[in-house]
């Protein structure tokens, strides 16, 4: 072997080896700078806590306070946000209670669930299998569900790809054990489906704790089921609708819902009556992956990332008559939820 | 690269006719290893992140990206049969691997550029069409410029530089992530890096045509037979196809033991994301000692070995001990199960492959273990769901306790013929 060769390799090296250096680095100085930068949005200094309603969220806007959570009066959800002193990756929150899915970034990296008290001090975690999805408390605070993906084995083909559980906080029901949606038996159209794929996210809470809306999915199709927690069982009630969410007054159910010839991957807002079983599938150009939030009984909250920054988001408003197209309702901001106390 | 070098450095200063103690492995074999770790690196360090990018970024929510999983084992398995064709056909094993590594590359290239979902899928599908290309004339390269009797420790010391840069790939990637919150770019940017450089390794320090250092190299070449089909019935190389498939039909993925751990203790489902690590651990720190063992008391013997491990990794999963000890032992057993099969496999196969046949020899035995294995998985998945984890595992781990004692049989026969 003559040495032209290794010196075109050594050559080559140092030039591609090289060059991601370079670039990283000036990603890297480029994050600092614009992280020790003040917030590119107003914050202000009041409790992110306390009484007064208001829109907990991940704050995604740049500099100072990324990734943590903050919140903006119900009443005034341009103005100035308060940020928290914790970091989540998805928030949900109802009075005196918060939890918190995070992506813990490391050379290893975890991911945890952390139930907060009102003052944002831990009260328990439970260890996540991946990325986190999505977390909803019942309206009293006595339930919780989270969802997260399975994502830990790199060549691995593993049927089950969302894990989640339910756990009970507090009152005679609580428990250390979560319960687990995937030893639920789910029935579409009166026949048990016990295939591997099935796969459950997404649960939202009715007032009544024990009953329940989610998703169910297997071989490629998605149900909206109706679930009950005390007999383990999950009914099909329409197909094609994930991530439900019920309004405040619990007459209908916002979900995501694959339009008709649209390719995989793309969803639009529907909205369900459940008195008159009539969906209403809401205008808007992009399509939306999220598990929306009922900011009151006639207007949805929704995120969208945003396609020219990495890590940034928006959340967005519809009116779930479905007679105006989205507007712009929260800068910077990632997982709406809307606090009543 | 400092391997490569250092090792080429070495070998050139010694005498061509060297002695039977002091077998090295091919500088060709440290190469294709090179090659191995940088496209690796490449390949899982934007796989590991793929999940955060997919969902942080992209906002796509992951079971979409079971189905990009799916496409990954797919593609993969069926391009391999054609790889290994062509290379025999050929007698280019290096171009047909170097353009399977180099549409890899242009796909990591492509990331750089693409957005949305489809975008990302097809990069992915690229990307394994290109790895399902090259895995069988690379190993039939390293099986050329091997001395037979070291064939298994050659094949250790690919799959030990492979398994470094399965390992390193999503370490690095999520170094960057934790410096930089937002650099997926920085890692796209490495990942192709890594591809591309991966390739010119191959294309400007692997030779063409590949002579084994010490071997009678110009009568070997012409004794080449022209590759047939039914070469690949030849009674030897049918029954390591056979085994292979019998115990792959017994091999329940690593993902399905680690779902049982992490619902057996806190520790292993604190970790469950990283549990993988720990198996490619074992698997990089054996590959060559395995291989060594495996070129002196007989592959066949090590490769069912192997599967004895994985035996016991099933036990081990089931066993009542809770607990930090349980993880680990179960881990340990999984990268031995690995070390002891994976490049064993192939040595074994391209040992008892036909002349001018050992691509199409090794891609028939890669295939059936991927088919058999994703077979595996399918009927364990269904077990789990109707019977739950533990009845699961203890079929699998009753068929496999079956399956050792047949595969030992079968293939001492088929070391009996080689040996005579």
């Amino acid at each position: 072997m003559t040495l032209l060769p290794r010196v075109i390799v050594a050559a080559a090296a140092v030039v591609l080896l090289g060059g991601a250096v370079a670039f990283g680095t000036t990603q890297y100085i480029a994050f600092r700078s614009a992280q020790d930068a003040p917030s590119s949005v107003d914050t202000a200094e009041f409790d992110t806590t306390g009484d007064s309603p208001r829109i907990l969220f991940r704050n995604t806007a740049p500099g100072a306070g990324y990734g943590y959570v903050a919140a903006v009066a119900l009443d005034d959800p341009a103005g100035p946000r308060a940020v928290s002193p914790v970091t989540c990756d998805r928030v949900d929150a109802a009075a005196n209670t918060q939890m918190c899915l995070t992506i813990d970034r490391g050379v290893v990296t975890t991911f945890t669930a952390t139930l907060y008290d009102a003052h944002w001090q831990p009260v328990q975690t439970w260890p996540l299998p991946g990325v986190p999805s999505r977390t909803r408390f019942s309206d009293d605070g006595r339930y919780v569900a989270f969802s997260a993906f399975i994502t830990g084995e790199s060549y691995a083909t593993v049927g089950f790809s969302i894990s989640t559980r339910i756990a009970a906080l507090d009152g005679r029901d609580a428990a250390e054990e979560t319960v687990d949606l995937e030893d639920f038996a789910l029935t579409v159209a009166g026949a048990p489906v016990t295939s591997v794929d099935r796969n459950f996210w997404g649960v939202t809470f009715t007032p009544d704790d024990n009953i329940f809306y989610a998703t169910a999915a297997s071989n490629g199709q998605t149900w909206l089921v109706r679930g009950d927690l005390a007999a383990r069982t999950l009914v099909a009630v329409r197909g094609n609708a994930e991530c439900p969410f019920l309004s405040p007054d619990g007459t209908r159910i916002a979900y995501k819902t694959r339009p008709a010839g649209s390719a995989a991957g793309d969803w639009a807002v529907a909205v369900l009556d459940l008195s008159t079983n009539v969906e209403t599938v809401l205008p808007g150009s992009r399509s939306v992956d999220d598990q929306v939030e009922w900011l009151d009984n006639s207007t949805l909250l929704f995120g969208l990332p945003r396609t020219d920054s990495p890590g940034d988001s928006d959340i967005w408003s519809v009116e779930a008559d479905g007679q105006a197209q989205p507007r712009l309702f929260i800068e910077h901001a990632w997982s709406p939820s809307v606090v009543r106390p | 690269m400092y391997i490569s070098f250092a090792d080429r450095a070495r070998s050139k200063d010694e005498p061509p006719g060297r002695g039977k103690n002091a077998k090295r492995v091919s500088s060709v074999v440290v190469s294709l290893g090179v090659v191995s770790l940088l496209t690796d690196i490449s390949s899982e360090s934007v796989a590991a992140i793929l999940p955060l990018y997919l969902t942080g970024v992209l906002g796509l929510s992951t079971i979409a990206y079971g189905f990009i999983d799916g496409i990954y084992q797919g593609i993969s398995a069926i391009v391999r049969i054609g790889g290994g064709w062509l290379a025999d056909r050929t007698d280019q094993p290096k171009w047909v691997a170097f353009g399977g590594y180099g549409i890899s590359a242009l796909a990591r290239v492509w990331l750089l550029f693409a957005s949305g979902f489809a975008s990302v899928v097809g990069v992915v599908a690229v990307d394994r069409l290109g790895k399902g290309i090259r895995t069988a004339p690379r190993d039939a390269m390293i099986t050329a410029s091997s001395d037979p009797s070291i064939l298994g420790r050659s094949f250790g010391v690919h799959r030990m530089l492979d398994t470094i840069g399965a390992a390193v790939g999503p370490l690095l990637a999520f170094l960057i992530l934790l410096m930089i919150p937002t650099g997926y770019s920085t890692v796209f940017v490495l990942s192709a890096a890594c591809a591309l450089l991966g390739v010119l390794v191959l294309g400007v320090l692997v030779p063409g045509r590949i002579r084994r250092s010490g071997a009678a190299a110009a009568g070997e070449e012409v004794a080449r037979p022209r590759f047939r089909w039914r070469n690949l019935a030849d009674p030897r190389l049918r029954r390591v196809l056979i085994v292979a498939g019998v115990f792959g039909v017994c091999t329940v993925g690593d993902g399905f033991i680690y779902l049982v751990l992490q619902s057996n203790t806190d520790f292993a489902a604190a970790w469950f994301p990283l549990l993988y690590v720990g198996t490619n651990a074992v698997f990089l720190i054996l590959a060559v000692p395995l291989g060594r063992l495996a070129d002196r008391f007989g592959r066949a013997r090590i490769f069912v070995l192997g599967h004895v491990a994985l035996l016991f990794a099933y036990l081990c999963a089931l066993a009542p001990i809770a607990g930090v000890l349980q993880t680990a032992v179960c881990l340990l057993l999984l990268g031995a199960f690995y070390a002891a099969t994976d490049g064993v496999l192939a040595a074994l196969a391209a040992g008892v492959a036909p002349a001018g046949g050992t691509a199409s020899g090794l891609a028939a035995a890669q295939t059936i273990v991927a088919v058999a294995r994703f077979l595996a998985s399918t009927v364990f998945g269904v077990l789990w769901f109707a019977f739950g984890p533990v009845l699961a595992l203890a079929a699998f781990s009753l068929a496999l306790a079956l399956a050792v004692p047949t595969g030992l049989v079968l293939l001492r026969s088929s070391a009996e013929e080689r040996e005579r």
